[in-house]
């Protein structure tokens, strides 16, 4: 059975952590994780950036309405998830448990997966920058189109 | 990480909206710092066998509330202190106050906050050891260091800082809209401050002034949270993250600065980059653009090029010529001959420079890259004037030894 384990955490506590901790927060979690992989159990793994960067669409009006931000405002933001294999809850309980004590803090939302489709993704994901470079600039010329509208010596 | 180092960081994390809060109850810097700080010792004493409160900043608002109402009533009449299981059993109180938090209140409190630090009687120095002492809660001697200054100084001029904000009597309503917006801007301008302390600081300084460039970083992730639809907020994220992710490459061994066409481009943070990336492609969403997100889409097409000569230097010259439009600067229209030199040769670039130098007369840059254009366009003599010109005003050994550099290979083509 897939489960995904949502992460969830106070992202302010998070971004506070010291280099030094990040480090070897990190370390922790990268040992769990290839206990995991070798057990055969570890399938995608995401981080997300801050929820500063997030935009929502919400798509229960139309048109739609594009909005800077994350769907909710919580306590704690979904920071990222892994996809793992687990044969029953108790053994995707333990996994969590397990995790969590390399990554302090938080809570893991333990969803079983509905449907799955690996192989139908076409990105790239090992590629280090996510956001395409061809629509940076296109917004980039929008910019500059853009200000050469506005009055001059603002 | 050990559970001390958590609560650590739960603690500065919680900091700004508590003291902000605190600061809007009491009405006194003083005083609210004061209250958080026992906030603070009792949360040592309570959280690690209780477990962390699910809203850290709730709850150090309470307690740090209660306590300072306490230590008011112990000295007016000596009553006793409550137990300290009636000050930590606050679940419901904490709901009760995360609540109201969330009412929106707490975004003008940590913009007031920020803001009280940026009084224009307070020289910019003093602006952001008090954003650092205050909101950051960086220790005496941490700013002192990052400063470069002695630690009784350090604290006089906090000090000094305070009592001229606490004179200056910022009111505490609600803004209004115009008046929130002139907050922002200025604010934003602090933190652009602080960042560049820790960024213009060059050879051993640079070690010790770094934390500057991290803290500025986080000070814009907290006004950004607030302000999550203002682009010129994401452009100045932006902009820090896509000049900080650069850090690692911009000294050499001996401490020296590296140019950016020199550095070794496999040390940037690639991480900070794409972020930074994704910040502006969301800025700029708005199509309102601002300084802010002018410059971080500068330094967003140098962190893109995977090599110099990849540089889009057209694009560079047209957001140089948008800055220009919206904060004129001679500094702004020097650094844009630059990317027009590379694009349109330096005698395009040299006919920009010429009606700038009465102003940049006495700025190292400016005949250093006019001496070069000129050395471009063969006019050697004119060439060397204008690098003797730049020794003279260098501010490093570094600099001078670049423009020597050049002098150097001056004489080597007129000797062959």
């Amino acid at each position: 059975m897939l489960y995904a384990l949502l992460c969830y955490n106070d992202e302010k506590t998070v971004w506070s952590w010291s280099k030094e901790e990040e480090d070897a927060c990190m370390a922790r979690i990268g040992a769990v994780q290839e206990k995991l992989a070798r057990a055969g159990k570890l399938g995608p793994v995401a981080r997300l950036m801050p929820t500063t960067t997030a935009t929502t669409l919400r798509k229960d009006q139309d048109p739609p309405l594009v909005i800077d931000g994350p769907f909710a405002e919580t306590k704690e933001q979904l920071l990222g998830f892994y996809i793992v294999d687990c044969v029953d809850l108790d053994d995707a309980v333990g996994v969590a448990k397990e995790l969590g004590k390399a990554s302090p803090g938080g809570a893991y939302e333990i969803r079983p997966l509905a449907v799955f489709r690996p192989d139908e993704a076409r990105v790239d994901v090992s590629s280090e920058t996510p956001s395409g470079a061809s629509a940076f600039a296109k917004a980039s010329a929008d910019l500059g189109d853009l200000s050469s509208e506005a009055p001059s010596g603002a | 990480m050990s559970e001390l180092a958590w609560l650590d960081a739960a603690l500065t994390a919680a900091r700004p909206q508590a003291v902000a809060a605190l600061l809007r109850y009491f009405r006194n810097l003083e005083l609210a710092e004061e209250a958080f700080q026992d906030a603070c010792l009792r949360a040592l004493k309570s959280w690690p066998d209780k477990g962390p409160p699910r809203d850290p900043a709730a709850w150090l608002i309470l307690v740090g509330r209660n306590a300072a109402l306490d230590g008011v009533r112990r000295r007016s009449r000596d009553a006793p202190l409550p137990p300290e299981t009636v000050l930590s059993d606050l679940e419901d109180a904490e709901a009760d106050m995360a609540e109201r938090l969330d009412g929106g209140h707490y975004r003008d409190d940590v913009l007031r906050l920020l803001f009280i630090c940026c009084h224009p009687d307070l020289p910019q120095i003093q602006q952001i050891a008090l954003a650092l002492r205050v909101v950051s809660g960086l220790t005496v001697t941490e700013i002192a260091s990052a400063f470069l200054v002695g630690e009784a100084a350090m604290e006089q001029r906090i000090t000094r800082a305070k009592r001229k904000v606490a004179a200056a009597n910022v009111p505490f309503e609600a803004p209004g809209l115009v008046e929130r917006a002139e907050r922002l801007g200025c604010v934003a301008a602090m933190i652009y401050l602080v960042f560049n302390e820790g960024y213009s600081a060059s050879g051993g300084e640079a070690t010790l002034r770094a934390p500057l460039c991290e803290e500025a970083i986080r000070l814009a992730r907290l006004l950004l949270r607030l302000f999550q639809t203002e682009p010129e907020v994401m452009g100045l994220l932006a902009l820090m993250l896509l000049q900080h992710a650069r850090a690692a490459a911009r000294f050499d061994a001996a401490g020296e600065i590296v140019l950016l066409d020199d550095q070794d481009r496999s040390l940037w943070n690639d991480a900070m980059i794409a972020e930074g990336l994704a910040l502006i492609d969301k800025a700029m969403r708005h199509r309102r653009p601002g300084p802010y997100q002018v410059q971080a889409a500068i330094a967003a097409l140098h962190d893109r090029a995977a090599r110099p000569e990849d540089t889009d230097w057209a694009e560079i010259d047209q957001l140089y010529a948008t800055l220009e439009r919206l904060t004129p600067s001679p500094v702004v229209t020097l650094n844009r001959a630059v990317a027009v030199n590379k694009v349109a040769g330096a005698g395009a670039a040299l006919a920009l420079l010429e009606p700038l130098g009465e102003r940049l007369d006495g700025y190292f840059y400016f005949h250093g890259v006019r001496g070069q254009f000129l050395l471009q366009l063969g006019r050697a003599g004119q060439a060397r004037e204008a690098f003797d010109r730049a020794i003279a005003l260098a501010n490093t050994p570094a600099e001078a030894a670049h423009i020597r550099m050049q002098l150097d290979r001056l004489a080597d083509a007129a000797s062959s």
